[in-house]
């Protein structure tokens, strides 16, 4: 079977100075989650953002579909008050991670200077460690980033997709975060 | 009873040896002979659940899933049965499906094409020359399970002489029904599931779901994030009407919340959550207010827990589902289920899913912490195997209800008691 041709616009290089940012934004968060640096992840977050980790491998319909995690921001922030506050026993017992994010691909630079918005898709693979054993996570990640016009400090995620390979099958009950 | 439980007494030569009426040996939980013996004497015997019959909406539609460690297919055939059978060819033995679920005309080898129907019969074997005068096409269907259903739940076993279905779940029935009651006049359908290991043994995930002496301490995070009222429902620790009822079979029933036992037994006192009024005002425009109300106070679920021997609990809003992997390892499904009804309950079902996220889960609020305790459970019974594990709590409070079901508080091992009187029984057939 041949695939039909894509119509796909110009490629946006990984050198595009708006791409860059974002990569830099989603390099920060991983290594934020990997400290368990919940409350600065926290805030890498607008407050219409959504966090989401979804079962079925192809769905965008988080809404109407069960997804392992599918956040707001208040569910966000009670999540990280879970994480942080010492009373979750699979949290304050969590594997330490230490995870890589690769294979950037920009899939779209859009508006303009002062309101850039990034969608970047990009590999994932986190190695857990806990109670002498590693556990592999691999996932597909989508960042929709938005560049604040006053510099990189102000840059935040707008919504992260996290699809992991084995979403439908049985992954270990997790005490960290993708 | 006794209450020394200090001493090494759940040891001997047999399975039975190992369960007493309080206590049970450490080495339950890691003995892979043990295991072994499970998986025939139990898993291979009892009635398992494999399926609701909504996963099966109509003709040539499956699900793949497990007896103890055997692969099946759950099918819906031509004539609207249901059947399961086990995923292994009658010729060289491959799996006939790798598929979770789906629709099909029937299931054809991958090796050398053997082909069967939606019912197992065999239908065709390519070349079939080779086998003039030595295959007999009638003779080699895909195996049949036994396979009955009660109240939309799907169970199957491999022992052709079981009890039939309903004389298994016994008392249990009862529950079951007003467990579906939560679809508010609707029937029940699976919305979605969440499926994850945890590295111990089955049976401590068996405990776990008639275990309400746990609930504030490991779930501590998650009453913190939910509201008052949702936490307020959940305050059964203390509530002396909150009871665990034995019902035999190894069944056993946790009502955390009586007033929620029946969800037909509104005498409409109690006001709808007020979180839920955004749904209540949306409902309303096309649902009139008994309906509305009869969906909306259902939207946790049934106020109880009911532990089915030995592989699927009907817990408040979900179905809970253990496999047996390896003595030290299990798989669970959290089976999400809401009502089946109008489009207009879309509404309904997508704030039934995100209840289910916020527990649920490998990414839960409640079950991360939930496994944590499992797999505590399992490391620490690798010390001092002849040390007993308890299940006395409440044993001296514990009375016959007024059907005569083993009766004491929701915080007590009633129901742990049920499963392993029944584990002892079936294990006990030397």
């Amino acid at each position: 079977m041949t695939e039909a041709p894509e119509r796909v616009p110009a490629p946006v290089p990984t050198t595009d100075p708006a791409v860059v940012r974002a990569i830099e934004l989603v390099w920060r968060e991983a290594e934020l989650l990997d400290r368990a640096a919940y409350l600065r992840w926290e805030s890498l977050y607008t407050d219409d953002a959504t966090y989401v980790v979804p079962i079925d491998p192809d769905t965008e319909d988080f809404d109407g579909t069960l997804n392992m995690v599918y956040d707001d921001a208040r569910m966000r922030q009670m999540r990280v008050v879970r994480m942080t506050e010492g009373y979750a026993i699979a949290a304050v017992d969590a594997a330490r991670t230490v995870r890589t994010v690769s294979r950037f691909v920009p899939e779209s630079v859009t508006g303009p200077a002062g309101g850039t918005e990034v969608v970047l898709r990009s590999a994932q693979v986190l190695v857990a460690f806990k109670r002498d054993r590693h556990d592999l996570w691999a996932a597909d990640l989508r960042h929709r980033i938005r560049l604040a016009p006053d510099g990189p400090a102000g840059d935040r995620i707008v919504q992260k997709v996290v699809r992991l390979v084995n979403s439908e099958s049985a992954v270990p009950a997790a005490g960290f975060l993708l | 009873m006794s209450t020394d439980v200090t001493g090494a007494d759940v040891t001997g030569p047999t399975a039975a040896d190992l369960v007493r009426a309080d206590r049970v040996a450490g080495r339950l939980y890691t003995d892979p002979e043990l295991f072994e013996l499970e998986m025939t004497r139990i898993f291979e015997r009892a009635w398992v659940w494999v399926a609701h019959t909504s996963e099966l909406p109509g003709p040539g539609t499956f699900k793949s899933t497990h007896v103890g460690r055997q692969p099946v297919i759950v099918t819906r055939d031509r004539k609207g049965e249901i059947r399961t059978l086990l995923n292994r060819c009658r010729h060289r033995g491959a799996s006939v499906c790798e598929k979770p679920q789906g629709r099909a005309n029937g299931f054809t080898c991958p090796y050398h094409a053997w082909s069967y129907g939606l019912d197992g019969a065999l239908r065709g074997v390519p070349y079939p020359d080779g086998y003039e005068g030595v295959l007999e096409k009638r003779d080699l269907s895909l195996r049949r399970l036994r396979t009955e259903s009660y109240g939309g739940m799907v169970f199957a076993t491999l022992d052709p002489d079981a009890e039939p279905l309903e004389t298994f779940l016994g008392d249990a029935r009862l529950w079951i029904d007003r467990f579906m009651k939560q679809g508010g006049g609707y029937p029940v359908k699976v919305l979605g599931r969440h499926r994850f290991t945890f590295r111990g043994n089955w049976k401590i995930q068996l405990e776990n779901t008639t275990d309400g002496y746990h609930f504030p301490i490991v779930h501590r995070s998650w009453m913190a994030s939910v509201d008052a009222e949702t936490a307020d429902m959940m305050s059964f620790m203390t509530d002396p009407t909150a009871v665990t009822h034995d019902l035999g079979h190894g069944h056993s029933v946790m009502q955390m919340v009586p007033a929620h036992s029946d969800l037909d037994a509104d005498d409409g006192s109690e006001p709808l959550q007020a979180r839920f009024d955004g749904l209540v005002e949306e409902l309303s425009a096309t649902l009139d207010p008994a309906a509305v109300r009869k969906v909306v106070r259902a939207m946790h679920g049934t106020g109880f827990n009911l532990n089915l021997f030995p592989n699927v609990s009907l817990s408040a809003a979900f179905f809970r589902v253990l496999r047996p992997v390896a003595v030290d390892e299990t798989v669970i499904e959290h089976v999400a289920i809401g009502p089946d009804g109008p489009p207009e309950l879309d509404a309904v079902n997508r704030a039934r899913l995100r209840i289910h996220e916020h527990f649920q889960g490998p990414f839960g609020f409640g079950t991360p912490d939930d496994a944590e305790g499992w797999d505590r459970v399992q490391r620490g019974a690798a010390a001092a195997p002849d040390m007993p594990i308890l299940i006395n709590r409440g044993s001296a409070r514990e009375k016959a209800d007024a059907d005569g079901h083993p009766t004491a508080h929701v915080t007590d091992e009633t129901g742990m008691r049920a499963a392993y009187g029944r584990w002892k029984e079936m294990m006990g057939d030397d």
